[in-house]
């Protein structure tokens, strides 16, 4: 009568095997990552050479505005001319603090 | 053996408990899951850019020196090149000649920038970004106007590689006669130096000396040139600001929902549970596996969904908030680099608390005598 | 199997709303019989029935179990019968459970999951093998006629079924005893009728049974070996049949 029901399938069979499921796929994201990591070195390679024969300084993420396209070289003043809430390059100015060089004052440095 | 049974059994129990409100409960995961796949995208998006403009930037010039007039950045003449170059451990000085150039057509700013390794009057090597914005491929003929407002044509000798996109895409690099034609900078004007510097640890003291000599340089540091990245994408930065805020305020919600406490209803249940013979510890594990399921759940698939969109699809989500106003944006491939300690913050972060806040409500009904549904 | 000696149970010691709900009572529960508590609502049936059946400790006195019960006590036993009084509340919840099968007087089914799983629940904290415990469970509930409610919730149920689902769920676990508390209060006469006799066929099967009512239906039905009358919280006059 009850031939039917032989097969029930638990619950937390479904659960346990979801999670299972998921953790392998993580793990083999990491993996993943590994591998892309170590493919990556070559091409990582060519962006430092590519850095240092031209001398750049920046990553280009933000290129509306001097300040958020050369992050690392920008001042106090320039982004204060441009307008104190730097509203035009929303929202990079909200993305981006200004660099820890320019929050950290060295003594001496009163004008960096 | 029995004990791993004794949680499948309960297990049960718990998710035939949580499938009685099944709409409710499913869109608890999906709320749940969406919170941390957004935080999660930013933990892999942030670290990964991070690490990579870490290691990449390690070619930066040692020393930068700028030179500020009334509070602007202004133009450094050549006899500041040989000042330096006279203080000890300065191994070269080099003046460097790049700046910005407004396109009206595409709405975009280029950088100009004339390189030690010239491309050759007339020519000109151009980053990814500028001819997919152009519409030009290598061969073309570009027309740049000068600070004259005569047009110069320049010829596209080649593109830089697509692959080096996240340093170059802006980038156009031109002769140095080509450059001081177009940006009317006379000869003996840089825009900044680079300094290369034999022994690191005098970068600081030579930095001093620079200030010293010329009270209106500004020199910066390749270290404050890595460090600028670190920060960058930080939770203090507004926007970023927000979506905690936002995620933050939604777990307060669901802790919320589960720390008022336990209707009549479930603490009915649970004495009922207890009279036909669960123990204490047995209730409690089952409001641990309940929240624990719903977190786990939602934990997992927004980290896997978070990996898939950072990496899978270059933060496809995200790149309308990053291009903001820059019409320019690179197209590049992020490297994952994985922050493992990002990803278990986030877990203590998301997973503990809702099973924390799911079990100690309970203690008080599970703690119940067994006799009391009897009374 | 089951013997009480001076068990007192006092609610709200030494505050004013001081109540002495079950005072000096000495009882000896026999194996293999239909044993009725008989008494008025306020006699301390309900509170002497947890006390038998290891849910309640009692304020004072002495419990001892033996025959059949001694197998499932946690530790081995050297002689006849075991006191279980101060037992650790761990121990007491593990005896209660393998040795006792409670049906309450409203049921006290879960809603919302399927009769099997309200049948199977006492027996989950044993971590027994799934398979072995969800036929038991449903030729349990083959026995009382309810394999076509196997996956049904308990509120589709009528009364009857109700009442038999409850059954089933005390003897989950092959308990040595079945206890039940005013397990006629709301059923009508026929399905009163039923219980009892479903209560004899378990006794035939050598279970002990023990009741607590005040009905008549229950106390007087011919089935039962021993009534045991209970007034203020005291054991008083006792009627056998044989």
């Amino acid at each position: 009568m009850s031939i039917g029901r032989m097969t029930h399938i638990r619950k937390s069979s479904v659960f346990l095997s979801y999670l299972l499921v998921n953790l392998c796929v993580l793990f083999a994201l990491f993996v993943h990552a590994m591998l892309n990591v170590r493919e990556a070195k070559p091409a990582l390679e060519g962006k430092s050479a590519l850095v240092r024969s031209l001398g750049l300084t920046d990553l280009c993420l933000f290129s509306e505005a001097s300040y958020t396209r050369h992050l690392s070289l920008a001042d106090f003043s320039t982004p204060f001319q441009d307008c104190p809430l730097s509203l035009e390059h929303f929202p990079s100015g909200s993305v981006v603090e200004p660099p820890e060089h320019l929050r950290e004052m060295a003594p001496g440095d009163a004008d960096r | 053996m029995k004990w791993i049974e004794k949680q499948r059994n309960i297990i049960d129990f718990t998710l035939s408990s949580l499938l009685r409100r099944k709409t409710k409960n499913i869109a608890l995961v999906f709320v749940y899951t969406v919170i941390v796949f957004v935080l999660a995208s930013v933990v892999f998006f942030s670290h990964s850019i991070k690490k990579e403009a870490s290691i990449i930037l390690q070619g930066s010039p040692e020393i930068i020196v700028q030179r500020l007039s009334a509070g602007m950045h202004a133009l450094i003449p050549e006899e500041y090149v040989s000042g330096i170059a006279k203080i000890r451990g300065v191994t070269s000085v080099t003046g460097r000649l790049w700046g910005y150039y407004y396109e009206p057509t595409a709405r975009a700013n280029f950088t100009l920038l004339s390189p030690e390794e010239q491309p050759g009057e007339g020519n000109i090597m151009a980053g990814e970004g500028v001819l997919r914005v152009l519409h030009a491929s290598p061969g073309d003929i570009l027309s740049l106007t000068s600070y004259k407002g005569e047009q110069v044509s320049l010829r596209v000798k080649g593109s830089l590689p697509t692959s080096s996109s996240l340093v170059s895409a802006d980038l156009i690099l031109i002769s140095e006669g080509d450059f001081r034609n177009i940006f009317g900078f006379s000869k003996g004007l840089f825009t900044d130096l680079a300094l290369r510097v034999r022994n690191p640890r005098e970068r600081v003291t030579i930095a001093k000396k620079i200030k010293e000599l010329y009270p209106d340089a500004r020199p910066i540091i390749r270290d404050e040139i890595l460090r600028t990245y670190d920060s960058v994408f930080n939770w203090r930065s507004g926007l970023l600001l927000m979506v905690m805020t936002g995620a933050i305020l939604a777990f307060i919600i669901f802790a919320w929902d589960k720390a008022t406490g336990l209707s009549a209803e479930e603490r009915r249940e649970i004495g009922i549970l207890k009279a036909v013979g669960w123990e204490t510890s047995d209730i409690l594990l089952m409001k641990f596996w309940e929240g624990a399921s719903m977190s786990l759940s939602s934990f997992l698939g927004g980290v896997i969904l978070a990996y898939f969109h950072v990496f899978f699809t270059s933060s496809a989500l995200f790149a309308p908030v990053l291009k903001g106003w820059s019409v320019l944006y690179p197209e590049f491939r992020l490297t994952p680099f994985i922050d493992v300690g990002g990803v278990m913050t986030l877990f203590f972060l998301t997973v503990l608390p809702y099973t924390v806040a799911t079990i100690i409500p309970s203690w008080r009904a599970a703690i119940v005598d067994p006799d009391s549904v009897m009374r | 199997m089951i013997e009480l000696r001076g068990i007192e149970k006092v609610f709200n010691a030494g505050k004013p709303n001081e109540f002495r709900a079950v005072e000096g009572v000495n009882l000896s529960v026999e194996v293999g019989m239909i044993t009725v508590i008989k008494g008025p609502s306020g006699s301390g049936k309900t509170t002497l029935l947890g006390i038998i059946g290891c849910m309640a400790r009692p304020t004072s006195g002495r419990i001892y179990l033996s025959g059949r019960l001694t197998q499932v006590l946690p530790f081995a036993v050297e002689e006849a019968s075991a006191e279980v009084t101060s037992l650790p509340e761990k121990f007491l919840t593990d005896i209660r459970r393998r040795g006792f099968g409670f049906i309450f007087q409203q049921f006290n089914l879960i809603k919302g999951i399927t009769v099997l799983e309200n049948v199977m629940l006492p027996a989950y904290p044993e971590g027994e093998d799934f398979h072995s415990l969800s036929a038991r469970a449903e030729g349990l509930l083959q026995a009382f006629n309810l394999s076509g409610k196997v996956s049904s919730r308990v509120e589709w149920l009528s009364g009857g079924e109700a009442q038999r689902v409850a059954i089933a769920r005390a003897l989950i676990n092959n308990p040595a005893v079945v206890i039940a508390d005013e397990p006629t209060a709301h059923l009508d006469t026929k399905l009163s009728g039923e219980f009892m006799a479903i209560m004899a066929q378990l006794r035939d099967k050598g279970e002990t049974v023990i009741i607590a009512s005040h009905d008549p239906i229950v106390y007087d039905a011919p089935i039962v070996d021993r009534v045991v009358e209970m007034r203020d919280g005291r054991i008083g006059a006792e009627r056998r049949t044989k």
